[in-house]
């Protein structure tokens, strides 16, 4: 077996127990291993689906058929689309930098269940095979798009059920996630990390924790229904059996607005770790910002029928949505002004880290304000289906979470390594996606409101500038990223070894070794001071 | 706590049959309450009776009632979150 060699060559997880073949990863429970398997696995997908959204881009680049024909076209969007939601988004914060960081941070030596940790792992590996099978057997890969909205998808010919299947999977992955972190937050707290020290990243994720819990039981529901009508033709949702496809609808967006939280929440709270540190000023706020996280959890999840306004709902179930949907605005607008105030007067320092949580506020919201547009019945029917949404959906989670995502890589991976990047590559990398990404989706969201259409290869002449546009940023958008990406890992691999605490962080992952031994803690820690208190580094 | 875990409550099987026997009843009075020209209070009453049976399945069969509060407060909220979601529903379904 190839042995993984290790980046730097103190003892740590890396080599201390002395095994680091391939087994001895991919069989690992400790939580920091098991995190590294998601990062690997969620990046991989990532790049996979960000080469089909460039394929969408190229087709989208000129009217008429540019490089696939419709029928293509529609399974690159419903697998570009699948793949960056189950695959690389939902996964990436809670198995990723949740499980490295997590338990570190509450002075614990690793998660409540490793064993079941491993097994979520597994899960997540089984589903995404299941998925990509379905793309290559049966009579095509899916083309009903992500949201495998009923009638259609049950007529289709195409290998739905076996993709359905994959995500049911995976959903029982993020589950067990789930109630392996709210079980670890409750349990493992060292002495004196009372609920009023924990960083407020652990509480981003005691809140997604249980919309994970409560809320994917539902996907695996729906989704199985989705199965039982191609296969049994139970006719729930097909009007022609005296079936509803509204209620499919409601039962999928049940799961799938929440599972925006799940998205977010956790990036929120890797944003909410940055900007104090890069600002040298304890947070502002913080028993707002860890009870908004809960609020915008439980309000957020009675939101989900504001993609439903022109469905043909009832008249005040489109009053009550609505409304509901303005008031989770009002928790996600209280973390932005906290941030805000944190930056006040601070003394602020642009390192990659920071510059990544910067564009995330502004490029969050923006995708949070174009959601209330979305959000209020009048406005929404002129944009619902446009490529409106499509820059919308892709502020709030590329711009979003994928840009907080890409800031925790920068932050927290070289606590990991031992080992640091380059800065200025990574300054280069940033202003390439953040100028790539702007290009990108903002002429999106002017052609929405144009009126272009989501979900076709083709479009009317007057589109064509700002598609050309579009595509343009979006190729600028993807060097970005490639660059970030290589100057990272090369950085990790081969950079200048880094101390215990090159930030001067205040939460407990700082007090221990770059990179952390298997048991993290040589003494348990006993917690005397909160996560934002600077006085205590040590740093200037 | 631990030990608490450990122990296995047994119910004593004239327990059980009289818990089946009121199962059965219930089961009756939905079918009587379904013949009745009530309106829409049928769909209430018939669910009432359905939570009724349910409640005591949980109870009794699964054992609930000899639980700790913790799984107790889990049953509570996941079922709480239901009721919401299937509610919420209903502001689409009932006025459509
Ligand atoms: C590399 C950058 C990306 C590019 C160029 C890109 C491009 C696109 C385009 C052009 C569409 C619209 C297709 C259409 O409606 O005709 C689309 C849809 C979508 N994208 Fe992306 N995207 C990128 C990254 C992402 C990321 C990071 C996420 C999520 C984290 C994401 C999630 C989605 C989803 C959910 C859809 C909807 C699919 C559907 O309609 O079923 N994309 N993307
Ligand atoms: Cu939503």
């Amino acid at each position: 077996m190839t042995p993984i060699v290790r980046p730097v060559t103190v003892p740590s997880f890396w080599n201390d127990t002395g095994k680091s073949g391939v087994a001895a990863w991919i069989f690992s429970t400790d939580h920091k291993r098991i995190g590294l398997l998601y990062l690997y696995s969620v990046l991989a997908f990532f790049l996979v689906g960000m080469t089909l959204g460039g394929l969408l881009r190229i087709e989208l680049m000129a009217p008429g058929r540019t490089i696939v024909g419709p029928q293509t076209y529609n399974a690159l969007f419903t697998v570009h689309g699948v793949v960056m939601i189950f695959l690389f988004i939902i996964p990436a914060f809670p198995g990723a930098f949740g499980n490295m960081v997590m338990p570190i941070q509450i002075g614990a030596r690793d998660v409540a269940f490793p064993r079941l940790n491993l097994l979520s792992w597994w899960l997540y590996v089984l589903g995404a095979t299941i998925i990509i099978v379905s793309l290559f057997t049966g009579d095509g890969p899916p083309d009903t798009g992500w949201t495998f909205y009923l009638p259609f998808s049950e007529r289709t010919g195409t290998n739905v059920s076996l993709a359905v299947f994959g995500v049911f999977i995976v959903g029982f992955s993020s589950i067990l996630t789930g109630i392996n972190f709210v079980t670890t937050i409750h349990q493992l707290r060292a002495e004196g990390m009372s609920w009023g020290r924990l960083p407020l990243f652990v509480w981003s994720l005691y809140a997604t924790a249980w919309v994970q819990i409560l809320a994917t039981p539902i996907l695996g529901i729906t989704l199985v229904l989705i199965i039982a009508e191609r296969l049994l033709g139970t006719g729930l949702f097909d009007p022609g059996r005296g079936g509803d496809p509204l209620m499919y609808q409601h039962l999928f967006w049940i799961y799938s607005h929440p599972a925006v939280y799940i998205m977010i929440l956790p990036a929120m709270g890797a944003i909410t770790e940055i900007i104090p540190v890069f600002s040298r000023k304890p947070i502002f706020g913080y028993k707002m910002i860890a009870f908004s996280s809960i609020a915008i959890a439980s309000a957020g999840s009675l939101v989900w029928g504001h993609h439903m306004f022109t469905s043909g709902m009832s008249d005040r179930a489109i009053l009550i949505f609505s409304f509901l949907t303005f008031v989770v605005a009002i928790p996600s607008a209280i973390k932005v002004f906290n941030w805000v105030s944190t930056l006040y007067k601070g003394s602020i320092s642009l390192e990659a880290p920071m510059l990544f949580a910067l564009s995330f506020i502004l490029l969050f919201s923006i995708g949070g304000l174009t959601g209330l547009i979305l959000g209020a019945a009048a406005t929404n029917i002129h944009v619902h289906d446009t490529h409106f949404v499509v820059g919308h959906f892709h502020y709030v989670m590329f711009g979003g979470a994928g840009f907080a995502f890409f800031g925790a890589m920068h932050y927290w991976l070289p606590k990991f390594y031992g080992r640091r990047y380059a800065e200025k590559p990574a300054l280069a990398a940033w202003v390439l996606m953040f100028i790539g990404f702007n290009i990108t989706y903002f002429s999106m969201m002017l052609l929405g409101v144009k009126g272009m259409p989501r979900r076709y290869y083709d479009y009317l002449p007057e589109f064509a500038p700002l598609n050309l546009v579009s595509t343009v940023g979006s190729w600028i958008l993807i060097s970005g990223v490639i660059l970030l990406l290589i100057n990272l890992f090369r950085g990790l691999w081969k950079g200048e070894p880094i101390g215990n605490n090159p930030w001067g962080g205040a939460t407990l992952e700082w007090t221990i070794p770059s990179p952390p031994p298997t048991e993290n803690f040589d003494a348990d820690p006993v917690v005397t001071h909160g996560p934002y208190d600077f006085r205590k580094t040590g740093m200037p | 706590m631990a030990a608490e875990q450990n122990e296995q409550h047994i119910v004593s099987y004239g327990k059980l049959i009289a818990v089946w026997a009121v199962l059965l009843a219930l089961t009756s009075l939905t079918v009587w309450i379904s013949r009745l020209h009530l309106g829409v209070n049928r769909v209430w009453g018939s669910l009432a009776i359905a939570s009724c049976k349910g409640g005591l399945v949980i109870a009794f069969f699964m054992h609930m009632r000899y639980e700790g509060r913790l799984l107790r407060w889990v049953l509570f909220v996941t079922l709480a979150t239901l009721s919401i979601f299937i509610g919420v529903t209903f502001f689409d379904v009932l006025y459509r």
